[in-house]
């Protein structure tokens, strides 16, 4: 360092102008929204208070608490259901496909969708499923259902279905990550072994496959359970999640202090998934270093 | 194609084993991609469906949504709307980020800690919260929601993105050839220009593509923020309360189209970055 005045103005030139925004968009705001979580809502409008009354209101509501547990639930649901076609296929790709340019088409093909618009794959969905939809004309059309089935659109059902899809890739990344990273030669030995292949799975590849799958699990339950658009296209009365009472709380019910208490919930929800995993990654890193 | 199948093939019955196997490995993975793409074949096929109504089978072949399209003010200024946007946020969050990035890599200050939390936080949190603490922020400062309080809640939302990309690869980049550049007695904006941008370009321009593209695409943040003027995907979200036709469907294939040309762009450009590594 010839020169350490010159030396500091740069890092101050290059460390203030991410620190100032970080300040000024994340921190402030965070901490607004966390004083905001203690204000009470006085009817037409809010006003400034130290209360727990929110809070309150969201573990006695039933309402409330209905719409937490169900958005846990189909978190839970889509995650799964990502990660059972996410595997084999990831799986697929890694053992059983010898073409390195095929192995990358197949890979693309499924990140692909991820560049084009969310609320596009979401609502070609609603097409498909809706009354009048192409699944129902179609099914009508080769003669297995007689007039237009209600089944298809507007439940928990085209709601999981839907989220899986729109969030796969997100479960894809990170398993085909981890299984490209087990070492040929390991499956060989156990194979060599005289290990039945049933057990190499179970004993050598799963258990080394797991940070991916934790990690896909991970994103695929945050993404899910902040979700307010499939709900909102294909959901039916029994499927709004939290981020759409959390958005109803911010437009026409107008009470900001409940949707910020509601916000800080999920938030607690979301970082504590995300330090579990991050925990069980690490002890998986220090297991297999 | 599978390598158990040559050691399976040994006798008559393996081998009929392993061709099952084969089969069903092939029937699963065909039925994965089906799941994938019918949807977006749906999307693109009924675009030029002849009917207002999505039914099957299609009734006849048209370009009438399209000409529609081409004449619809609202979509067109949503459309211009989004892509500036787009650009501001992507450029602002690039700005930000590669210097937050760098500070991540390089320096140890107080707070660092905290600061890396804050920064990728937004990997992790819905949307949803970012948009409603920046509405929040905004309505307390006395700012009118606008494209421009959109370009920042994106900017700040998409900052995670750039930080974790751009810094993976100063991860890469060894210490010493910045070291090296301050030996020689270069200045700090000298090695940045000369020796540490140029190390980190594709990198920078991946992130600047995957900005772009989640900026564009991007509903949580927008629906919170935005004022009188809509985005395109915001303008797409209020069609579809009134309901589906066909002239949505123009859109995204559209879209689709944008997306095929900037996946291969993006294809390109990993392509020349692993040619530079070999030389």
């Amino acid at each position: 360092m010839s020169a350490p005045s010159s030396g500091r103005l740069w890092r101050v030139a290059v460390l203030s102008p991410p620190l100032i925004w970080t300040f000024v968009f994340m921190f402030i705001p965070y901490s607004i929204l966390f004083v905001y979580s203690f204000w009470e809502q006085v009817y037409p409008t809010f006003q400034p208070a130290f209360q727990f009354g929110n809070y309150l209101q969201i573990i006695t509501d039933p309402q409330y608490f209905n719409v937490l547990s169900r958005t846990l639930k189909i978190a839970l649901f889509v995650s799964l259901g990502a990660m059972l076609v996410a595997f084999p296929y990831a799986y697929f790709l890694v053992f059983k496909v010898k073409s390195a340019a095929l192995r990358q088409v197949l890979y693309m093909a499924v990140v692909a969708p991820l560049w084009v618009s969310y609320l596009l794959r979401a609502y070609t969905w609603k097409t498909i499923l809706g009354t009048t939809g192409i699944l129902n004309s179609f099914l009508m059309s080769i003669g297995v259902l007689s007039e237009p089935s209600s089944v298809f659109l507007y439940n928990q059902t085209a709601m999981i279905v839907t989220l899986i899809y729109v969030f796969i890739p997100f479960m894809v990344m990170p398993i085909y990550a981890v299984l490209e990273k087990i070492p040929k030669s390991l499956t060989e030995a156990s194979n060599d072994l005289g290990v039945g292949r049933l057990r190499t799975f179970f004993l050598v590849t799963l258990p080394l496959s797991i940070p991916g799958i934790v990690a896909g699990f991970t994103m695929t339950f945050c993404l899910t359970f902040g979700d307010f658009i499939a709900p909102f296209l294909v959901g039916g009365p029994d499927g709004l999640m939290v981020a759409n009472v959390i958005a109803s709380q911010f437009g026409a019910a107008l009470n900001w202090p409940l949707g910020a208490a509601l916000a800080l919930v999920m938030m607690l929800i979301v970082l504590t998934i995300v330090t579990i995993s991050d925990r069980f990654e690490q002890l998986g890193k220090g297991k297999f270093a | 194609m599978t390598t158990n199948f040559a050691k399976s093939s040994r006798s008559g019955h393996g081998k009929w084993l392993g061709g099952i196997e084969r089969l069903s490995w092939l029937l699963g993975i065909l039925a994965i991609l089906g799941f994938l793409y019918l949807p977006i074949a749906v999307l693109v096929a009924y675009s030029f469906n002849d009917s207002r109504s999505l039914t099957w089978p299609m009734s006849g072949l048209t370009l009438d949504w399209y000409q529609k399209l081409s004449q619809n003010d609202q979509l067109i200024q949503a459309f211009y709307n989004s892509v500036y946007v787009a650009v501001s946020a992507t450029s602002l969050t690039l700005i930000i980020g590669i210097p937050a990035a760098i500070a991540l890599d390089r320096f140890d200050f107080p707070g660092k800690g905290l600061f890396r939390k804050l920064i990728l936080l937004p990997i992790a949190l819905p949307g949803i919260i970012t948009g409603i603490s920046m509405l929040i922020l905004f309505r307390s400062l006395g700012f009118n929601l606008s494209l421009q309080a959109v370009i920042v809640g994106h900017a700040t939302a998409l900052l995670s993105v750039v930080v974790t990309l751009v810094y993976a690869r100063l991860q890469r980049l060894p210490a010493s050839l910045a070291e090296a550049s301050a030996d020689l007695g270069a200045s700090g904006l000298q090695t940045f220009f000369l020796v540490t941008l140029p190390n980190i370009r594709t990198a920078v321009i991946g992130a600047g593509m995957l900005a772009f593209t989640l900026s564009f695409d991007e509903i949580p943040v927008t629906f919170f923020l935005t004022g009188r003027d809509n985005t395109l995907p915001m303008y797409i979200w209020s069609t579809l309360r009134r309901g589906l036709t066909p002239e949505i469907n123009a859109i995204g294939t559209l879209i689709v189209a944008m997306s095929i040309v900037l996946i291969f762009a993006s294809v390109l450009l990993l392509r020349d970055k692993t040619k530079s590594k070999n030389v």
